[in-house]
């Protein structure tokens, strides 16, 4: 269905992190003094970017081998995450680019600003998309990053987490977050996490150990479903118009 | 308790929560350009080319560069910023999308565009042209959402159904000003010259 006629259903500020959070010392200066002005929706964000026709390379998806030597592949747990795009009613959400990025094994990022005492690995860059399929599923292959440290005033550690990107079909959808892993106690502990006030909304964040997908002697599988704003299903007065 | 057997090819539960939120956001981090602009972070050889869409401009190329400035007045060095408007009808079925990233050195980003049409509003009340901004960085928990607007309409700032819904002495944070032929847009994240954001 093209959505993209459609309203988004408000917000749900509820299930997102405060802006102003200073256990997460950066949000000292970036967060805001003045609320949100409310706007009603255009098709400036209803409609957004799509790629879903984008032809992308052979290993986009696969971070095990998309920056490795011929024959080589990057050191760390092979992993495999899949899960599905879905919007607030539960309808998913196909053709939609995701990207990927993440710190390799021992938690070091090919980043120049990333001084890590953990070394880089020759073969791993640590970036990677795909798109959904018709069905919202999406999967790419990788390795586990590790956990690190970063300066944030004391004794801070990031659990291991994915950073992700994602296009829904309006740009009033655009998303960034992270995946984190099933039992890490780091979660617990992560200012940046724990900026979300609800514990609901942080375990939405969890990726979950899915041993059905596991494939034996190769890869342990993890399951990470994502859900985008949907469609506004009680009031269409904001109907937008134009071209 | 099912069997180990059983346990050991079992499917996961879903991690989303009934009844369906939006998942939460999450800070993009200090490092959002090895993901999103990775050739430009020197990790080279894994996209042929950084996400772009591809489009040939046509007439009226625009520049619309600026800094992002956190309190203190301290320029902001790690921000990724997209753009989205219209094209030059108005419509945005073929809508312009950038992605640029404030300079590691100058934190000066820039985007190479064209001027975008007005639009009109669901109630069909015409909008003046402006450029959509999503803002994302370390320290930004979700994404911030501003618009640019252009000197060139400059009746915008009391006449548009949608300038008027923001408070009269913030209106001009979102007007770019024309410098040496092109545009320039200073974004601040928070202080007394606070752009303004917005919820759609
Ligand atoms: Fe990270």
């Amino acid at each position: 269905m093209d959505r993209s006629k459609q309203n988004f259903s408000k917000r749900d500020y509820s299930a997102q992190p405060k802006a102003n959070y200073p256990d997460y010392r950066s949000t000292i200066l970036r967060h805001q003094g003045h609320k949100l002005v409310a706007l009603p929706q255009t098709l400036a964000d209803t409609k957004g970017p799509v790629f879903g026709h984008m032809d992308l390379g052979a290993n986009d998806d696969d971070l095990i081998i998309n920056y490795a030597s011929s024959g080589k592949s990057a050191i760390g747990e092979r992993i495999l995450v899949t899960g599905k795009l879905l919007d607030e009613t539960g309808a998913p959400v196909p053709n939609a680019l995701i990207e990927v990025w993440q710190a390799n094994g021992g938690g070091r990022y090919r980043h120049k600003n990333d001084g890590y005492l953990a070394p880089l690995d020759p073969n791993f860059g640590g970036c990677g998309r795909c798109l959904t399929d018709r069905e919202g599923n999406y999967v790419f292959r990788t390795i586990k990053p590790g956990a690190y440290p970063w300066p944030n005033g004391g004794n801070d550690w990031r659990p291991a987490h994915i950073h992700f990107s994602i296009f829904g079909q309006g740009f009033a959808q655009r998303l960034i977050t992270q995946m984190y892993f099933e039992g890490d106690p780091h979660i617990q502990i992560c200012p940046i996490v724990q900026s979300i006030g609800d514990a609901r909304a942080v375990n939405q964040l969890v990726a979950r150990l899915d041993m059905a997908q596991s494939v034996p002697m190769d890869l342990i599988a993890y399951r990470f479903d994502l859900i985008l704003r949907g469609p506004n299903s009680t009031v269409f007065e904001n109907k937008t118009g134009g071209h | 308790m099912d069997s180990l057997d059983r346990r050991r090819t079992q499917p996961a539960q879903t991690n989303a929560e009934a009844p369906l939120r939006e998942t939460a956001s999450q800070t993009a981090g200090p490092y959002v350009h090895i993901g999103c602009l990775p050739n430009a972070a020197d990790v080279r050889g894994i996209y042929s080319n950084d996400l772009t869409v591809n489009r040939i401009l046509p007439n009226a190329p625009i520049t619309i560069s600026g800094k992002v400035f956190e309190g203190d007045n301290i320029i902001c060095k790690d921000v990724m910023l997209e753009f989205w408007h219209a094209d030059e009808t108005g419509c945005y079925d073929n809508g312009i999308w950038h992605r640029s990233i404030t300079n590691s050195t100058s934190g000066l980003f820039s985007i190479n565009t064209q001027m975008p049409g007005k639009t009109k509003t669901g109630e069909g009340k015409w909008l003046a042209p402006f450029v959509s901004v999503w803002i994302t960085a370390r320290g930004i928990n979700l994404g911030l959402l501003t618009r640019i607007y252009f000197p060139d309409h400059e009746s915008v700032l009391h006449e548009d159904p949608h300038m008027n819904l923001i408070p009269e002495s913030r209106r001009l944070t979102l007007m770019a000003k024309l410098v040496n032929g092109g545009y320039y847009f200073d974004i601040h994240l928070q202080g007394p010259n606070e752009t303004v954001f917005f919820d759609v």
